[in-house]
């Protein structure tokens, strides 16, 4: 039986993994080659390594430490932040990335979508999706780390996504992101049962049991957190057992 | 012992030549390991490995375009009778034929041919996309030491639907039950990706750099 997959997410500014609230006001949570090597080791089912404010200062990823958090992963790693180009995901994938996010470029251009799944695989497209909440089952899209307003519907949105070839959704709220107060499991809900590519839900855990929820009402295929793994206050391991208890089928 | 990983501007071949590099540390033999789209140094090799990802289609021709490789890895697996390790779409280009973007030949070594994967059930996805349960329906040497229904990776929508029972050695169960590894003589090759499967995927890819034909 496939297993419900668990992502610890690496939000890297400046080289350093941070976690902020509502993407502002960043906290130094450490390196990230030595996290991913945590994460590796400690049942990580996929990594994923997000270079948050690559786009908005027009600056590319540092390539050098994907290619180091790489060589400490025998797991998938999605790496995302700034790819605007079929060379960027080139380069990422050269340096060690099994898989590209693709947020703010892909939203201005449809078009690149396809063309990056053409030419690498829908398997290592991942589409990311910041979405905000503006009315009863309604939710924006942002782009440039939410910084930016779109006036795109994020359903509409996922729709074309699946269509022009991404292999999976990664779908953050703006809203809950930072909050602590579980997913917004709605915006999850609407998506993964619209599209039939994967979703990841994202933004919002503070407690084990959000994860849960992601999985059991969301209907996510995969659950990605970042700060309740990166400051310790829950392992992968008890985030799994949890779930296993829960009656979710999840790898150990 | 030379090992070649075939490059022809598919996906990721760094993760499949450092999770080879820790893979050969577990064996007794001296493991010099390249990275080349050389038909000498494929003939050259006592083993290579076939990456492959993205479409059936740009996978040939991908090969088909870097001048006299295709040739060369026919001729490594078919006259000289080498051993070859196959990896996702590789594994897939060993049939005869796939249908994705548009029919393909492949190298027609495994009869078969790689097609969609077809769900009824709803809440299952594709991209089949994550870990699922192997399961050894034939005993072989290359799963030595691993233990039946182990975790590997997986993310494919195509799968190898083969003609003759007897090339299948592992499937997994995805609604119904997928082929997801294959051996024929030299000729060995897994849907999911070993070198991204941990401990379960460097013990594999060691049993290959291991295997006596």
């Amino acid at each position: 039986m496939l297993k419900k997959r668990i992502i610890p997410c690496l939000d890297v500014k400046d080289g350093r993994v941070v976690k902020g609230i509502n993407f502002v006001n960043l906290k130094d949570a450490g390196d990230p080659v030595e996290q991913a090597k945590i994460y590796d080791k400690g049942g990580a089912d996929e990594i994923c390594f997000l270079d948050i404010t690559a786009s908005s200062e027009n600056r590319k990823i540092l390539l050098d430490k994907v290619s180091e958090t790489a060589k400490s992963c025998f797991v998938p790693l999605t790496v995302g932040g700034g790819i605007s180009s079929i060379e960027d995901i080139k380069s990422l994938l050269l340096a060690g990335a099994d898989k590209v996010s693709i947020n703010t470029a892909a939203v201005k251009n449809h078009n690149f979508i396809k063309e990056s799944a053409i030419r690498f695989g829908s398997q290592c497209i991942v589409i990311a999706i910041d979405a905000k909440k503006i009315g009863n089952n309604k939710w924006e899209i942002f782009t440039h780390g939410g910084r930016n307003s779109t006036g795109i519907d994020a359903i509409e949105y996922a729709k074309i996504a699946e269509k022009n070839g991404a292999g999976e959704i990664l779908l953050t709220s703006m809203d809950k992101d930072g909050t602590k107060t579980g997913y917004d499991i709605e915006l999850t809900k609407a998506i993964s049962s619209l599209v039939s590519i994967p979703v990841i839900a994202s933004g919002g855990v503070g407690n084990l049991d959000h994860l849960y929820e992601g999985f059991n009402i969301g209907l996510a295929s995969a659950v990605l957190a970042a700060s309740i793994f990166h400051y310790g206050e829950y392992s992968i391991m008890d985030a799994k057992n949890y779930l296993i208890k829960k009656g979710i089928p999840i790898r150990i | 012992m030379y090992v070649s990983i075939v490059d022809y501007g598919t996906g990721n071949l760094n993760s499949v030549s450092k999770a080879l590099e820790v893979a050969a540390t577990k064996v007794n033999k001296k493991i010099n390991i390249r990275i080349s789209n050389k038909p000498k140094d494929i003939l050259d090799s006592d083993k290579i490995i076939l990456p492959g990802q993205g479409s059936y289609r740009q996978c040939a021709l991908g090969l088909k375009n870097i001048s006299g490789l295709w040739d060369s890895i026919n001729e490594f697996v078919l006259i000289k009778k080498k051993p070859i390790f196959g990896i996702c779409v590789g594994m897939q280009l060993f049939s005869d034929q796939g249908f994705e973007e548009e029919v393909t030949k492949g190298f027609g070594w495994i009869k078969g041919a790689v097609k969609k994967i077809k769900l009824n059930n709803k809440d299952l996805k594709l991209p089949h996309m994550g870990w699922n349960e192997v399961s050894v329906v034939k005993k072989n040497d290359l799963f030595l030491d691993i233990k039946n229904l182990s975790h590997f990776y997986f993310v494919h929508s195509y799968a190898f639907e083969a003609e003759n029972i007897n090339d299948v050695i592992c499937k997994t169960d995805y609604e119904e039950p997928v082929v997801v590894a294959l051996l024929k003589e030299n000729i060995f090759g897994t849907q999911f990706h070993p070198e991204k499967s941990q401990e379960n995927g460097i013990k594999l890819l060691s049993n290959f750099l291991n295997w006596n034909l």
